[in-house]
């Protein structure tokens, strides 16, 4: 899992049926000294979370897995908000 | 997921057979603010997408969650076709 901020949403209404009824959003990831840290991608969102959040989102094919039984076709997905984090210096 | 232009087709009359009458389309990968970032890619249409159009794309093993391509040899799937992007600045 990686953390990212979201930075926003993507709307698309011709899209695979088995997307339909989630959000998808627009993840920056970053480095735990906020800087960012790779490309940007497009996650759905298993939590609720929105615009201007950190969270962390897990990548690969168990990105469909907190909608099983339904298998929808997602290889990134946002499973928690991030509260904080700590570092030990 | 990733956000691409559809730059062109692909025509292959050799191929796997499970993969056999399905569209191929060359995508760009783009960046949220729509500038191009990373190497082309070939994917397979499963939403009717075309040449010009901004569309989101999965790879990986999540690809052959798609409408069709159970089974079939993918790493990449168009999944949806994008109206809108939104970005918080």
């Amino acid at each position: 899992m990686q953390i990212a901020l979201v930075i926003g949403d993507v709307v698309a209404t011709v899209k695979a049926p088995e997307l339909e009824g989630h959000k998808l959003l627009v993840l920056q990831p970053i480095a735990p000294d906020r800087e960012n840290a790779g490309r940007t991608l497009v996650a759905v969102d298993a939590v609720g979370a929105g615009v201007g959040e950190h969270v962390f989102f897990v990548r690969g094919k168990e990105a469909s897995f907190p909608f099983l039984p339904a298998a929808p076709p997602v290889d990134a997905c946002i499973v928690g908000i991030v509260d904080r984090w700590d570092l030990e210096a | 997921m990733i956000l691409a232009k559809i730059v062109g087709t692909v025509v292959a009359t050799r191929k796997d057979e499970r993969l056999v009458s399905s569209k191929l389309l060359v995508a760009r990968p783009i960046d949220p603010s729509g500038k191009a970032e990373g190497n082309y890619l070939v994917a397979v249409d499963t939403v009717d997408a075309g040449v010009g159009e901004t569309v989101l794309i999965v790879s990986g093993s999540s690809a052959r969650m798609a409408a069709g391509l159970k089974d079939c040899p993918v790493d990449a799937a168009v999944v949806g076709i994008i109206d809108q992007i939104d970005v918080k600045s």
